[in-house]
């Protein structure tokens, strides 16, 4: 297994790339959504792997212990940010998606563009 | 009070965003959200003159030092680029009571201006901070809230427009995210200064040389450099037209001004341009978005769009005179921020009264406008004028430092090339405003003059563009110096 290096480098970057060809290539709003979401939650597994500390426990300093070997809390933090800019981001995406299913009666790329194609 | 004042530049419009949601009511609202905007062009004008005076302000949050707190640093550079946000939304915020184009139901007008102060106060935010993970946080709330504005035009395809600029919006504040996260690998530090002073110790690694790509990709595509624009004309066509105004005049201006925090302050010009040779890549680009931009433009027929592909040929400018990596062409592109700022500013307030008056931006209705709404069309010609880079006005100003930043580096090529791309210019204004001008109208319609409420805050930023194009003190100087510091390691 030497060969992979850090595995879970490799399951981020396959995460990643998944989200990222579903955005690109799915014509149906919903799953361009879908696909956005998968990519930031590769992110925020990346930056919550990269706490980790080989050996060590939940940053808590228990009573009269202070030799232990803790994870690194910090990523861990940052990314409930994270996960609060991505629901954000879902929920706004998704609002945007029910407007335009009113305003066109369709949610499919290539539909929307064949309306407005022909508005022109 | 005075030493509380950076936070206060990004807490107050946070905060009176929310109370904009209790007030609710139209008038009430409105007012409430110029008088914010006034306050923080107030706030980045003292924070200013304090740099001027007494040099960097580090403002720590909580009273934590820096690099475990969140520390807010102001060098000329940040308080130069928050003059220029505060100043476009206190003109563009007063501007035309209640004519706002917008696609919301009567009553919830609040709405639009929480959206507004939600999107100053974002930009506000990622100018002032000194914390890399602050920038992305303030990045998304200025997104988010654009998107949302960007929805509220009339035409339904504003729809489609926020959704394409969300999806590519998103993909970009998360690369720039993974940017900061592999910084975070290799410094073990948020805090920029912190970032910059551990960087070197990195450079050969892969890791600095990855995060520095996924910064500018995501960075790229935010300041819509050329191959990344894609969301660009869409968006600045369907907003409303005021948000139009205000998005071009700030939003990029902003992004720029994070890609030279990252090439300049972070990574260090002597890495990126020396080892890297990260101009190689840029210089193309930017030529390339110079005249595609150009060249797009003088086929439009909405003139919106016109505007909006004019603005990618601009910001080819703007990285332009970043790319030189010299104290005259970093000088260009900063003050072309301030210039462009102002003249795209106007221009799109004009195309804001435009929409008032005959309720359309395609460049057939308005054959002959100039007759009837000579004040108003009259701050278009200026504002062309600029566009190209006639002297008297800004857009000579900055086209001069390129210029002579092209002919310093022995770059000729460059520097006709820049001259030839002003010439496209003078193609795709002048046809517009000749079918202005010299067209008869197209049906006896009774077109007035726009009211006073948008014709003052007009030609505040058109008339900024003749001031600053011969008063270069204020504007050039700030620059230059700014420049001066950020290359202060280099010759």
């Amino acid at each position: 297994m030497q060969w992979l290096g850090l595995w879970h480098y490799w399951a981020v970057i396959i995460l990643m790339m998944i989200g990222l060809y579903i955005v690109i290539a799915r014509d149906n709003l919903v799953k361009k959504v879908m696909g956005l979401s998968i990519f930031q939650v590769s992110v925020i597994m990346f930056y919550v792997s990269t706490g980790k500390v080989e050996g060590g426990t939940a940053p808590i300093i228990p009573e009269g212990g202070h030799d232990l070997v803790y994870s690194n809390p910090l990523p861990h933090v940052l990314m409930l940010t994270a996960i609060v800019v991505g629901i954000s981001t879902t929920a706004l995406a998704l609002a945007l998606i029910v407007r335009i299913q009113e305003a066109y009666g369709t949610v499919e790329d290539d539909e929307l563009n064949a309306i407005d194609g022909a508005a022109l | 009070m005075m030493e509380q004042l950076p936070a206060l530049q990004v807490v107050l419009p946070l905060f009176s965003a929310l109370l904009c949601l209790l007030i609710r009511n139209k008038t009430a609202s409105r007012l409430f959200a110029v008088a914010v905007s006034w306050g923080c062009l107030a706030i980045a004008l003292i924070l200013l003159r304090t740099v001027q005076e007494t040099g960097i302000i580090s403002y720590h949050f909580g009273g934590w030092f820096p690099p475990l707190g969140i520390e807010y640093r102001i060098d000329l550079l940040n308080a130069y680029v928050l003059i220029i946000v505060a100043m476009i939304s206190a003109v563009v915020l007063p501007f035309g009571v209640g004519h706002w184009g917008l696609s919301i139901p009567e009553g919830r007008e609040y709405l639009f201006f929480c959206a507004f102060l939600l999107c100053i106060s974002g930009l506000l935010g990622i100018t002032i901070t000194g914390d890399a993970f602050n920038v992305f946080v303030f990045l998304e709330i200025t997104s988010l809230s654009s998107y949302a504005l960007i929805a509220m035009g009339r035409n339904r395809r504003a729809l489609r427009a926020a959704f394409t600029y969300l999806v590519m919006g998103t993909v970009g504040g998360t690369f720039i995210l993974i940017g900061i996260g592999m910084m975070y690998l290799e410094t073990g530090t948020l805090n920029m200064v912190d970032i910059a002073n551990r960087l070197p110790l990195a450079y050969g690694s892969r890791t600095v040389l990855v995060a520095f790509a996924f910064l500018t990709v995501g960075v790229g595509i935010k300041l819509a450099v050329f191959p990344l624009h894609h969301w660009l004309p869409n968006a600045y066509s369907y907003a409303p037209a005021t948000v139009s105004a205000f998005l071009a005049a700030t939003a990029t201006k902003v992004s720029y001004y994070v890609l030279v925090r990252v090439i300049f302050t972070l990574f260090g010009a002597a890495y990126i341009f020396e080892t890297l040779r990260f101009h190689v890549l840029l210089i193309p680009l930017s030529l390339l978005a110079m005249f595609i931009g150009s060249t797009v433009a003088i086929y439009q027929t909405n003139i919106k769009r016109l505007l909006a592909y004019s603005s990618i040929s601009q910001i080819g400018y703007m990285t332009l005179g970043l790319s030189f990596a010299s104290i005259n062409g970093l000088t260009g592109g900063l003050v072309h921020l301030f210039n462009h700022a102002l003249m795209k500013g106007g221009l799109f307030l004009v195309l804001a009264s435009v929409m008032h008056s005959i309720a359309s931006n395609e460049i057939d209705d308005m054959r002959g406008l100039g007759r009837k709404m000579p004040f108003t069309m009259a701050a278009f010609v200026l504002g062309g004028l600029s566009l190209i880079g006639v002297p008297g006005t800004v857009g000579f100003i900055s086209k001069w430092y390129l210029v002579v930043a092209a002919l310093e580096k022995g770059w000729y090529p460059i520097a006709v090339l820049i001259l030839l791309s002003s010439f496209l210019a003078v193609i795709y204004i002048w046809r517009v405003v000749e079918i202005f001008f010299f067209r008869e109208p197209a049906a006896e319609k009774s077109i007035k003059e726009a009211p006073l409420s948008m014709l003052i805050p007009t030609w505040i930023l058109i008339g900024g563009t003749l001031f600053f194009g011969l008063q270069t003190e204020w504007t050039a100087g700030v620059a230059g110096s700014v420049a001066n510091f950020l290359l202060g390691g280099l010759p």
